[in-house]
């Protein structure tokens, strides 16, 4: 065990070092997430009561395809340069490896979340921290989309197509986790009692655990020749 | 098959879809041995050291790495072995002695950081320690590959042609340091196309051709008229052997 998690910690020490240093993934999930909740912004021209019902909608679509963008980034990284080899070649088990990137990824999407949120609550004039279930919603969908994109990442960067082949695997399998996310923030914002967000808190957590599991078992096949 | 042997491959067969690479190979290397592996491109090298290094699977035979058997003891064999290849496997946005820390970190080394300052002393890069890697040369990328590889001080040292887009001084440099390891009785096997390099490094040479060894000599055996005119003779004899099939 201790090895498993000397491995994990080694994987995010690296992966976190080399981005504080580079800031190359995470300022381009960044602007993209911006240029898109401005884009909708914009392009919708929508009154206060229609942007409230939309506002767990745009956020959601704008986690996601900001993500798509920092997983790819962050998987090609290890291929470009034939670090995944490097990695494949450690005598770890390796599922500490795919838990080290799955953890670094989800770290770079809540820091994502940390910038957007602020901006997105004065563009739209809806204050996202006054309900702290957000956050903790923010937290399970993040948690649940890394889980899934990090394993599919990791299969769409061994092939030529890698940028196409990403979203098209990585979006039908996120369906359920975005779903469950907008109905659980749209609940939060709009003050619901609880017993009408818990299903979709339970689905949010089911998911994580079935998709954490399944790419725990799965990961050693993805990455064998 | 030797008793003694630090790598024992028999009747190694790798296909990909219904491409045959490796047909039938036999290998043997015994502890200490300096083993270059020679053979026109698609001869199957780099596949053979994929398999030998864990990264694929064998679809037939049997591999055998310091006494541990391919696919089934893969972790065991990883810690016995340090691989460099013609990509560096190096993080350009870490520093040299950040990128020796996080693969002895994987690797489990004990005194981490004496390990990292002897062995950037024995690949010439101490003064560079705090340098990004993206700064550096593809020689010195190289060299730096080369202490990856060897941060936990395996008993066996792949290399898949090492010299490839490097220029005469950063061969030379990568020459010497291959020379030092060699001498510390680490076991090495080495693919190349650069004949008068390796015939300067190499202890045993075995051409691979069409998915099998068909010819083997030592640097006491070599015939008189060199490496060169061997590997020609060994590579018309493969043409014409029946066994050779496409």
């Amino acid at each position: 065990m201790s090895a498993f998690l000397r491995a994990m910690g080694a994987v995010v020490w690296k992966d976190l070092a080399a981005e504080l240093r580079s800031r190359e993934l995470i300022s381009s999930m960044l602007v993209f997430a911006l240029l898109v909740i401005l884009i909708f912004n914009f392009a919708l021209e929508l009154d206060a009561s229609a942007r409230a019902n939309v506002t767990s909608g745009v956020l959601w679509v704008t986690f996601v395809f900001a993500g798509t963008l920092g997983l790819n980034r962050s998987l090609a990284i290890e291929k470009d340069r034939g670090c995944l080899d490097g990695l494949l070649l450690a005598p770890v088990d390796r599922t500490a490896i795919y838990f080290g990137k799955a953890a670094a990824n989800l770290v770079f999407i809540l820091v994502v979340a940390a910038i957007v949120l602020p901006v997105y609550s004065v563009l739209y004039n809806t204050n996202l921290f006054a309900q702290p279930g957000v956050l903790l919603v923010i937290l399970l969908g993040a948690e649940g989309y890394t889980a899934v994109g990090t394993l599919l990442a990791t299969m769409a960067v061994q092939t030529r197509t890698r940028d196409i082949l990403l979203p098209i695997l990585l979006f039908p399998v996120v369906i359920p986790v975005l779903v469950a996310a907008v109905k659980a923030t749209s609940g939060y914002l709009q003050a619901l009692p609880l017993d009408e967000i818990r299903p979709w808190l339970n689905l949010l957590v089911t998911y994580d655990l079935v998709f954490t599991a399944a790419a725990f078992m799965v990961f050693e096949y993805v990455v064998e020749e | 098959m030797a008793d003694d042997a630090l790598i024992v491959v028999s009747n190694l067969v790798k296909r990909f879809g219904p491409k045959v690479v490796l047909r039938g190979l036999e290998f043997t290397v015994k502890p200490g041995e300096f083993v270059a592996l020679l053979g026109p491109n698609g001869a199957g090298k780099t596949t053979f050291l994929r398999i030998l290094s864990s990264l694929s699977s064998p679809t037939l035979g049997r591999v055998r790495v310091a006494g541990h058997e391919l696919p089934r003891q893969a972790a065991a064999v990883r810690q016995r072995l340090g691989v460099v290849s013609h990509l560096p496997l190096l993080y350009g946005d870490l520093t040299a002695e950040e990128n020796l820390r996080f693969y002895g970190r994987m690797y489990g080394v004990a005194a981490l950081e004496r390990r990292i300052t002897e062995v950037l002393a024995l690949v010439g890069l101490a003064p560079r320690r705090r340098d990004l890697v993206r700064t550096f040369s593809r020689g010195m990328q190289q060299r730096l590959a080369i202490g990856r590889a060897i941060i936990h001080d395996p008993e066996v040292l792949l290399l898949d042609e090492p010299h490839t887009g490097l220029d005469q001084d950063a061969c030379d440099m990568l020459d010497q340091i291959l020379t030092q390891v060699a001498a510390r009785g680490r076991t090495v096997v080495m693919t190349s196309h650069d004949l008068t390099r390796v015939e300067d490094l190499a202890s045993r040479f075995d051409v691979l051709t069409r998915g099998s060894i068909r010819a083997t000599t030592s640097r006491q055996d070599m015939p008189r008229d060199g490496l060169l005119a061997f590997y020609r003779r060994s590579l018309e004899a493969a043409k014409t052997d029946p066994g050779a099939a496409q």
